[in-house]
Protein backbone atom coordinates (compact mmCIF):
# COMPACT_ATOMS: atom_id res chain seq x y z
CA UNK A 1 0.00 0.00 0.00
CA UNK A 2 1.40 3.50 -1.04
CA UNK A 3 2.75 5.64 2.10
CA UNK A 4 4.12 8.92 2.12
CA UNK A 5 6.14 10.11 4.46
CA UNK A 6 7.69 14.01 5.06
CA UNK A 7 10.61 14.32 7.00
CA UNK A 8 10.24 17.98 8.79
CA UNK A 9 13.26 19.66 10.03
CA UNK A 10 12.79 22.43 12.43
CA UNK A 11 14.39 25.14 15.01
CA UNK A 12 13.89 22.79 17.90
CA UNK A 13 13.73 18.88 16.11
CA UNK A 14 12.81 16.77 13.93
CA UNK A 15 9.25 15.32 12.86
CA UNK A 16 8.12 12.41 10.24
CA UNK A 17 4.83 12.88 9.07
CA UNK A 18 2.97 10.05 7.73
CA UNK A 19 0.01 8.60 5.91
CA UNK A 20 -1.72 6.56 3.43
CA UNK A 21 -2.14 7.64 -0.19
CA UNK A 22 -5.24 9.40 0.34
CA UNK A 23 -3.11 11.63 2.54
CA UNK A 24 -6.54 12.92 4.47
CA UNK A 25 -4.90 11.86 7.94
CA UNK A 26 -1.47 12.19 9.44
CA UNK A 27 0.26 10.87 12.41
CA UNK A 28 2.81 12.68 14.00
CA UNK A 29 6.29 11.07 15.16
CA UNK A 30 8.45 13.84 17.33
CA UNK A 31 10.18 15.30 18.01
CA UNK A 32 13.70 13.38 17.08
CA UNK A 33 16.45 15.17 18.59
CA UNK A 34 14.54 17.58 20.69
CA UNK A 35 15.83 20.83 21.58
CA UNK A 36 18.46 20.69 18.41
CA UNK A 37 18.42 22.70 15.32
CA UNK A 38 17.55 20.15 11.89
CA UNK A 39 18.50 22.03 8.84
CA UNK A 40 17.81 19.27 6.78
CA UNK A 41 16.86 15.51 6.83
CA UNK A 42 16.57 13.30 4.01
CA UNK A 43 16.32 10.17 2.33
CA UNK A 44 18.04 7.57 -0.26
CA UNK A 45 15.96 6.97 -3.39
CA UNK A 46 17.62 3.65 -3.25
CA UNK A 47 17.07 2.45 -0.01
CA UNK A 48 14.17 5.27 1.89
CA UNK A 49 14.85 3.72 5.16
CA UNK A 50 17.86 5.11 5.10
CA UNK A 51 17.72 8.77 6.32
CA UNK A 52 20.33 11.09 7.05
CA UNK A 53 19.69 14.57 9.13
CA UNK A 54 21.94 17.56 10.17
CA UNK A 55 21.24 18.21 13.25
CA UNK A 56 23.18 20.70 15.20
CA UNK A 57 23.13 24.01 17.92
CA UNK A 58 25.09 26.87 19.22
CA UNK A 59 26.32 25.10 21.83
CA UNK A 60 27.44 21.83 20.70
CA UNK A 61 27.88 21.71 17.11
CA UNK A 62 26.82 19.56 14.70
CA UNK A 63 26.19 16.32 14.39
CA UNK A 64 25.33 13.85 11.61
CA UNK A 65 22.32 11.40 12.11
CA UNK A 66 21.53 8.32 10.18
CA UNK A 67 18.44 6.01 10.34
CA UNK A 68 17.94 2.47 8.69
CA UNK A 69 14.16 1.91 9.69
CA UNK A 70 12.74 5.11 8.54
CA UNK A 71 13.57 7.51 11.38
CA UNK A 72 12.28 4.74 14.00
CA UNK A 73 16.08 4.43 15.43
CA UNK A 74 19.30 7.24 14.65
CA UNK A 75 22.18 6.43 14.86
CA UNK A 76 25.31 9.42 15.12
CA UNK A 77 27.32 9.18 12.53
CA UNK A 78 30.59 11.25 11.11
CA UNK A 79 31.03 14.82 12.02
CA UNK A 80 34.35 15.69 11.31
CA UNK A 81 34.22 18.25 8.55
CA UNK A 82 37.45 19.68 8.08
CA UNK A 83 38.33 21.52 4.98
CA UNK A 84 40.78 20.20 2.42
CA UNK A 85 44.33 22.16 2.78
CA UNK A 86 44.70 25.57 3.49
CA UNK A 87 41.42 26.53 4.26
CA UNK A 88 41.95 30.00 2.85
CA UNK A 89 39.63 33.64 3.16
CA UNK A 90 36.46 34.63 1.79
CA UNK A 91 35.15 38.38 1.92
CA UNK A 92 33.97 39.52 4.96
CA UNK A 93 30.93 41.68 5.30
CA UNK A 94 32.84 44.37 5.21
CA UNK A 95 34.79 43.68 2.27
CA UNK A 96 37.88 42.28 4.38
CA UNK A 97 39.48 39.13 3.83
CA UNK A 98 37.79 36.11 6.54
CA UNK A 99 39.44 32.84 7.04
CA UNK A 100 36.97 29.83 5.72
CA UNK A 101 35.01 28.61 9.16
CA UNK A 102 33.06 25.61 9.42
CA UNK A 103 29.50 26.28 11.29
CA UNK A 104 27.05 23.96 10.08
CA UNK A 105 25.60 21.27 7.31
CA UNK A 106 22.23 23.32 6.11
CA UNK A 107 21.76 20.12 3.15
CA UNK A 108 22.28 16.57 3.12
CA UNK A 109 22.04 15.07 -0.44
CA UNK A 110 21.76 11.08 -0.80
CA UNK A 111 23.49 9.53 -3.95
CA UNK A 112 20.92 8.68 -6.82
CA UNK A 113 22.63 5.06 -6.92
CA UNK A 114 24.56 4.19 -3.42
CA UNK A 115 22.97 4.70 -0.48
CA UNK A 116 26.23 4.92 1.57
CA UNK A 117 26.98 7.82 -0.42
CA UNK A 118 25.87 11.28 0.30
CA UNK A 119 26.84 14.66 -0.40
CA UNK A 120 27.03 17.71 2.57
CA UNK A 121 26.22 21.61 1.86
CA UNK A 122 28.07 23.88 4.56
CA UNK A 123 28.61 27.05 5.96
CA UNK A 124 31.03 28.07 4.87
CA UNK A 125 30.23 27.22 1.68
CA UNK A 126 32.41 23.75 0.80
CA UNK A 127 30.62 20.94 0.00
CA UNK A 128 31.79 17.39 1.50
CA UNK A 129 31.36 13.40 0.69
CA UNK A 130 30.76 10.93 2.43
CA UNK A 131 30.76 7.08 0.65
CA UNK A 132 30.52 5.26 3.77
CA UNK A 133 27.25 6.24 5.32
CA UNK A 134 28.45 9.19 6.87
CA UNK A 135 30.86 7.80 9.04
CA UNK A 136 33.48 10.05 7.10
CA UNK A 137 33.65 12.85 4.99
CA UNK A 138 35.92 14.41 2.50
CA UNK A 139 35.57 17.93 0.83
CA UNK A 140 35.23 18.30 -2.98
CA UNK A 141 37.49 21.11 -2.57
CA UNK A 142 37.84 22.06 -6.16
CA UNK A 143 34.96 24.16 -5.59
CA UNK A 144 36.40 25.84 -2.28
CA UNK A 145 39.01 26.59 -4.77
CA UNK A 146 37.42 28.34 -7.82
CA UNK A 147 39.28 30.99 -8.53
CA UNK A 148 36.25 33.55 -7.50
CA UNK A 149 36.52 31.95 -4.14
CA UNK A 150 38.01 34.71 -2.58
CA UNK A 151 35.47 36.74 -3.69
CA UNK A 152 32.59 34.92 -2.07
CA UNK A 153 30.72 36.67 0.91
CA UNK A 154 27.96 35.24 3.17
CA UNK A 155 24.37 36.52 2.68
CA UNK A 156 22.22 37.24 5.88
CA UNK A 157 21.95 33.77 6.75
CA UNK A 158 25.67 33.06 6.17
CA UNK A 159 27.26 31.80 3.65
CA UNK A 160 26.02 28.27 3.13
CA UNK A 161 25.48 25.98 0.56
CA UNK A 162 22.29 24.96 0.62
CA UNK A 163 21.62 23.83 -2.78
CA UNK A 164 22.74 20.35 -3.99
CA UNK A 165 21.14 18.71 -7.06
CA UNK A 166 22.68 15.32 -8.68
CA UNK A 167 21.97 15.02 -12.36
CA UNK A 168 19.65 11.81 -12.70
CA UNK A 169 21.31 11.05 -16.64
CA UNK A 170 24.39 12.21 -16.15
CA UNK A 171 26.32 11.25 -12.73
CA UNK A 172 29.11 13.03 -13.26
CA UNK A 173 27.08 16.21 -13.17
CA UNK A 174 26.10 17.96 -10.12
CA UNK A 175 24.65 21.49 -9.27
CA UNK A 176 24.84 23.90 -5.99
CA UNK A 177 24.07 26.80 -4.96
CA UNK A 178 25.38 28.90 -2.27
CA UNK A 179 24.49 32.73 -1.11
CA UNK A 180 25.67 34.64 -1.73
CA UNK A 181 28.36 33.22 -4.21
CA UNK A 182 25.90 32.04 -7.01
CA UNK A 183 25.00 28.61 -8.88
CA UNK A 184 27.94 26.20 -9.97
CA UNK A 185 27.78 23.23 -12.24
CA UNK A 186 30.26 20.48 -11.99
CA UNK A 187 30.97 17.80 -15.00
CA UNK A 188 33.55 15.83 -13.74
CA UNK A 189 31.56 14.21 -10.12
CA UNK A 190 32.89 18.11 -8.17
CA UNK A 191 36.38 18.13 -9.62
CA UNK A 192 36.48 21.28 -11.37
CA UNK A 193 33.61 23.72 -11.22
CA UNK A 194 31.91 26.48 -13.66
CA UNK A 195 30.00 29.30 -12.40
CA UNK A 196 26.55 28.86 -14.37
CA UNK A 197 25.21 32.93 -13.57
CA UNK A 198 25.00 34.40 -16.95
CA UNK A 199 21.78 35.86 -16.84
CA UNK A 200 21.53 37.09 -13.84
CA UNK A 201 21.26 40.30 -12.88
CA UNK A 202 21.06 41.36 -8.98
CA UNK A 203 20.78 45.49 -8.62
CA UNK A 204 22.40 45.39 -4.82
CA UNK A 205 25.79 44.12 -5.22
CA UNK A 206 28.77 46.22 -7.18
CA UNK A 207 28.40 45.03 -10.70
CA UNK A 208 24.89 43.47 -10.90
CA UNK A 209 25.83 40.91 -13.78
CA UNK A 210 28.95 39.89 -12.23
CA UNK A 211 30.14 35.90 -12.71
CA UNK A 212 29.84 35.16 -9.06
CA UNK A 213 28.09 37.10 -5.75
CA UNK A 214 24.42 36.41 -6.66
CA UNK A 215 22.24 35.39 -3.92
CA UNK A 216 21.08 32.18 -5.17
CA UNK A 217 18.37 30.80 -2.56
CA UNK A 218 16.88 27.76 -4.45
CA UNK A 219 17.15 25.21 -7.33
CA UNK A 220 14.62 22.67 -8.90
CA UNK A 221 15.47 20.78 -11.59
CA UNK A 222 12.20 17.80 -12.89
CA UNK A 223 14.73 14.55 -13.09
CA UNK A 224 13.02 14.20 -16.72
CA UNK A 225 14.43 17.28 -17.71
CA UNK A 226 17.81 17.56 -16.01
CA UNK A 227 18.91 20.77 -18.31
CA UNK A 228 16.32 22.91 -17.41
CA UNK A 229 16.63 24.48 -13.97
CA UNK A 230 14.38 26.82 -12.31
CA UNK A 231 15.83 29.34 -9.86
CA UNK A 232 14.03 31.43 -6.53
CA UNK A 233 16.77 34.08 -6.97
CA UNK A 234 17.07 36.75 -3.66
CA UNK A 235 14.44 39.08 -6.50
CA UNK A 236 13.63 37.15 -9.36
CA UNK A 237 12.15 34.17 -10.64
CA UNK A 238 14.57 32.35 -13.39
CA UNK A 239 14.85 29.91 -15.41
CA UNK A 240 17.78 27.69 -17.92
CA UNK A 241 17.08 25.46 -20.48
CA UNK A 242 21.01 24.59 -21.22
CA UNK A 243 21.93 23.28 -17.80
CA UNK A 244 22.58 26.92 -16.24
CA UNK A 245 24.70 28.21 -19.67
CA UNK A 246 22.36 30.97 -19.46
CA UNK A 247 18.92 32.80 -17.43
CA UNK A 248 15.88 34.50 -17.90
CA UNK A 249 13.81 35.47 -15.98
CA UNK A 250 10.67 34.62 -15.52
CA UNK A 251 9.03 36.50 -12.68
CA UNK A 252 5.92 36.96 -14.94
CA UNK A 253 2.81 38.76 -12.87
CA UNK A 254 4.11 37.43 -9.69
CA UNK A 255 2.93 39.85 -6.90
CA UNK A 256 6.08 40.03 -5.83
CA UNK A 257 9.48 37.96 -6.92
CA UNK A 258 11.18 37.86 -3.99
CA UNK A 259 11.27 34.37 -2.07
CA UNK A 260 13.00 31.47 -1.12
CA UNK A 261 11.29 27.98 -1.96
CA UNK A 262 10.84 26.45 -6.08
CA UNK A 263 9.72 23.21 -6.92
CA UNK A 264 8.71 21.42 -9.79
CA UNK A 265 5.87 19.13 -9.90
CA UNK A 266 6.49 15.30 -10.09
CA UNK A 267 4.57 14.98 -13.23
CA UNK A 268 4.65 17.77 -15.04
CA UNK A 269 8.07 19.43 -15.77
CA UNK A 270 6.42 22.95 -16.80
CA UNK A 271 4.56 23.24 -13.52
CA UNK A 272 6.66 25.36 -10.69
CA UNK A 273 5.34 26.35 -7.42
CA UNK A 274 6.92 29.11 -5.56
CA UNK A 275 5.77 31.33 -2.10
CA UNK A 276 5.87 34.65 -2.86
CA UNK A 277 7.57 37.00 0.36
CA UNK A 278 7.47 40.75 0.81
CA UNK A 279 10.57 41.61 0.56
CA UNK A 280 14.12 40.69 2.05
CA UNK A 281 13.39 43.08 4.65
CA UNK A 282 10.07 42.09 5.54
CA UNK A 283 10.38 38.12 4.90
CA UNK A 284 6.33 37.67 5.24
CA UNK A 285 3.94 37.33 2.32
CA UNK A 286 2.22 40.01 0.75
CA UNK A 287 -0.68 41.49 2.29
CA UNK A 288 -0.42 39.05 5.41
CA UNK A 289 -2.32 36.29 2.97
CA UNK A 290 -0.23 32.78 2.72
CA UNK A 291 -0.36 31.99 -1.49
CA UNK A 292 1.38 29.63 -3.27
CA UNK A 293 1.93 30.47 -6.63
CA UNK A 294 1.99 27.89 -9.57
CA UNK A 295 2.73 28.74 -12.94
CA UNK A 296 1.59 25.20 -15.53
CA UNK A 297 4.48 27.45 -18.32
CA UNK A 298 7.48 26.97 -16.61
CA UNK A 299 7.18 30.24 -15.44
CA UNK A 300 5.58 33.70 -16.61
CA UNK A 301 2.26 33.49 -15.94
CA UNK A 302 1.05 32.42 -12.48
CA UNK A 303 -1.81 31.78 -10.75
CA UNK A 304 -2.08 32.20 -7.22
CA UNK A 305 -3.16 28.85 -5.09
CA UNK A 306 -5.06 29.90 -1.90
CA UNK A 307 -8.02 27.33 -1.16
CA UNK A 308 -7.13 26.55 2.43
CA UNK A 309 -4.14 28.89 3.13
CA UNK A 310 -4.93 31.72 5.02
CA UNK A 311 -5.73 34.71 3.45
CA UNK A 312 -5.56 37.02 6.66
CA UNK A 313 -2.90 38.48 9.02
CA UNK A 314 -0.45 35.66 8.05
CA UNK A 315 3.37 36.77 8.71
CA UNK A 316 5.27 33.72 8.25
CA UNK A 317 8.08 32.89 6.69
CA UNK A 318 8.22 29.77 4.20
CA UNK A 319 12.19 28.98 4.08
CA UNK A 320 14.39 27.61 0.84
CA UNK A 321 14.44 23.80 1.82
CA UNK A 322 11.16 23.97 3.48
CA UNK A 323 9.06 22.56 -0.14
CA UNK A 324 8.97 19.12 -1.38
CA UNK A 325 7.01 17.40 -3.63
CA UNK A 326 4.91 14.00 -3.29
CA UNK A 327 5.50 11.38 -6.58
CA UNK A 328 1.65 9.72 -6.46
CA UNK A 329 -0.58 9.94 -9.44
CA UNK A 330 -2.01 13.05 -8.32
CA UNK A 331 0.51 14.82 -7.23
CA UNK A 332 1.20 16.08 -3.52
CA UNK A 333 2.93 19.60 -2.42
CA UNK A 334 4.18 20.27 0.56
CA UNK A 335 5.49 23.34 2.46
CA UNK A 336 6.57 24.71 6.27
CA UNK A 337 6.32 27.75 7.93
CA UNK A 338 8.42 29.80 10.34
CA UNK A 339 5.11 29.69 12.49
CA UNK A 340 5.47 26.54 12.92
CA UNK A 341 3.01 24.72 10.34
CA UNK A 342 2.84 21.94 7.47
CA UNK A 343 0.70 22.45 4.50
CA UNK A 344 0.20 19.91 2.28
CA UNK A 345 -2.11 20.26 -1.05
CA UNK A 346 -3.02 15.93 -2.75
CA UNK A 347 -4.17 17.73 -5.95
CA UNK A 348 -1.04 19.63 -6.83
CA UNK A 349 -2.05 22.64 -5.22
CA UNK A 350 -5.53 23.08 -5.77
CA UNK A 351 -6.60 22.99 -2.03
CA UNK A 352 -4.76 23.06 0.90
CA UNK A 353 -4.83 21.71 4.65
CA UNK A 354 -2.56 22.23 7.34
CA UNK A 355 -1.50 18.58 8.56
CA UNK A 356 0.12 19.72 11.92
CA UNK A 357 0.49 23.70 12.34
CA UNK A 358 1.77 24.50 15.27
CA UNK A 359 5.36 22.82 15.12
CA UNK A 360 8.69 24.93 16.07
CA UNK A 361 9.72 27.16 13.12
CA UNK A 362 10.24 24.41 9.96
CA UNK A 363 13.46 24.70 8.11
CA UNK A 364 12.96 21.85 5.70
CA UNK A 365 10.62 19.82 4.12
CA UNK A 366 11.28 16.55 2.22
CA UNK A 367 9.13 14.23 1.25
CA UNK A 368 9.00 10.24 0.54
CA UNK A 369 6.55 8.23 -1.88
CA UNK A 370 6.85 5.14 -0.52
CA UNK A 371 5.57 1.36 -1.79
CA UNK B 1 37.26 6.43 38.17
CA UNK B 2 36.37 9.84 37.42
CA UNK B 3 33.09 10.77 37.24
CA UNK B 4 31.34 13.06 34.43
CA UNK B 5 28.24 14.60 34.50
CA UNK B 6 27.29 15.54 31.11
CA UNK B 7 24.41 17.66 30.14
CA UNK B 8 21.22 16.23 29.10
CA UNK B 9 21.28 17.14 25.57
CA UNK B 10 24.87 15.15 25.26
CA UNK B 11 23.49 12.00 27.54
CA UNK B 12 20.84 11.80 24.57
CA UNK B 13 23.18 11.84 21.86
CA UNK B 14 25.81 9.33 24.01
CA UNK B 15 22.36 6.84 25.05
CA UNK B 16 23.65 7.49 28.46
CA UNK B 17 22.20 8.08 31.61
CA UNK B 18 23.13 9.30 34.55
CA UNK B 19 27.21 9.81 35.36
CA UNK B 20 30.14 8.73 33.59
CA UNK B 21 32.51 6.50 35.41
CA UNK B 22 35.68 6.46 33.49
CA UNK B 23 38.96 5.70 33.79
CA UNK B 24 41.72 8.27 33.10
CA UNK B 25 45.12 7.44 32.13
CA UNK B 26 47.68 9.46 33.50
CA UNK B 27 47.50 12.72 35.79
CA UNK B 28 43.12 14.04 35.77
CA UNK B 29 43.02 17.14 33.78
CA UNK B 30 40.68 18.68 31.77
CA UNK B 31 42.88 17.43 28.66
CA UNK B 32 42.83 13.83 29.59
CA UNK B 33 39.32 13.81 31.22
CA UNK B 34 37.90 14.79 28.36
CA UNK B 35 40.09 12.50 25.92
CA UNK B 36 38.47 9.85 28.04
CA UNK B 37 34.87 10.85 27.46
CA UNK B 38 35.60 10.91 23.63
CA UNK B 39 37.53 7.27 23.50
CA UNK B 40 34.33 5.55 24.92
CA UNK B 41 31.64 8.02 23.43
CA UNK B 42 33.12 9.12 19.83
CA UNK B 43 30.08 10.58 18.85
CA UNK B 44 30.56 13.46 21.78
CA UNK B 45 33.42 14.53 19.25
CA UNK B 46 33.31 18.02 18.02
CA UNK B 47 30.77 18.82 20.75
CA UNK B 48 32.94 19.49 23.92
CA UNK B 49 35.61 20.83 22.21
CA UNK B 50 36.13 21.86 17.96
CA UNK B 51 37.40 19.42 16.10
CA UNK B 52 39.90 21.30 14.83
CA UNK B 53 41.45 23.42 17.59
CA UNK B 54 40.51 21.09 20.89
CA UNK B 55 39.11 24.43 22.61
CA UNK B 56 36.17 24.22 24.65
CA UNK B 57 33.27 25.35 22.61
CA UNK B 58 32.06 28.58 23.45
CA UNK B 59 28.84 28.13 25.31
CA UNK B 60 30.27 24.97 26.93
CA UNK B 61 31.47 25.92 30.70
CA UNK B 62 33.59 22.79 33.28
CA UNK B 63 32.57 23.22 37.04
CA UNK B 64 33.88 20.84 39.54
CA UNK B 65 34.39 21.10 43.59
CA UNK B 66 31.72 24.73 43.46
CA UNK B 67 34.37 26.59 40.82
CA UNK B 68 34.46 27.51 37.32
CA UNK B 69 37.21 25.61 35.71
CA UNK B 70 36.41 26.82 32.19
CA UNK B 71 39.38 29.21 31.97
CA UNK B 72 42.06 26.89 34.09
CA UNK B 73 45.03 25.34 31.51
CA UNK B 74 43.71 22.04 30.12
CA UNK B 75 46.66 20.41 31.18
CA UNK B 76 46.17 21.62 35.32
CA UNK B 77 45.43 19.43 37.53
CA UNK B 78 42.14 18.88 38.69
CA UNK B 79 41.24 18.88 42.47
CA UNK B 80 42.08 15.68 44.09
CA UNK B 81 38.61 15.19 45.04
CA UNK B 82 37.94 15.11 41.46
CA UNK B 83 40.73 12.61 40.24
CA UNK B 84 39.87 10.63 43.12
CA UNK B 85 36.26 10.62 42.40
CA UNK B 86 34.82 11.71 45.51
CA UNK B 87 33.44 15.27 43.21
CA UNK B 88 31.90 14.61 39.94
CA UNK B 89 33.28 16.62 36.81
CA UNK B 90 30.46 18.67 35.41
CA UNK B 91 30.27 19.87 31.69
CA UNK B 92 27.48 22.24 31.33
CA UNK B 93 25.98 23.92 28.72
CA UNK B 94 26.42 27.43 29.38
CA UNK B 95 23.26 29.38 29.94
CA UNK B 96 22.78 31.49 26.93
CA UNK B 97 20.19 33.62 25.20
CA UNK B 98 18.20 36.63 24.96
Amino acid sequence: MTKVRVLVGTRKGAFILTSDGKRAKWDVDGPHFGGWEIYHLKGSRVNPDRLYASQCSGWFGQVIQRSDDGGRKWEPVGNAFTYDGTAGTHQWYDGTAHPWEFKRVWHLEPSLSDPDAVYAGVEDAALFRSGDGGRTWAELSGLRRHGSGPRWQPGAGGMCLHTIILDPVNPRRIFIAISAAGAFRSDDAGETWLPINRGLRSEHIPDPTADVGHCVHRIAMHPSRPNVLFMQKHWDVMRSDDAGGSWREVSGNLPSDFGFPIEVHAHEPETIYVVPIKSDSEHYPPDGKLRVYRSRTGGGDWEALTAGLPQRDCYVNVLRDAMAVDSLESCGVYFGTTGGQVYASADGGDTWAAIVRDLPAVLSVEVQTLA
Amino acid sequence: MIRVVLPAHLRNLAGVEGTLALEVQGPATQRSVLDAVEASYPMLCGTIRDRGTRKRRAFVRFFACGRDMSHEPEDAPLPDAVAAGREPFLIVGAIAGG
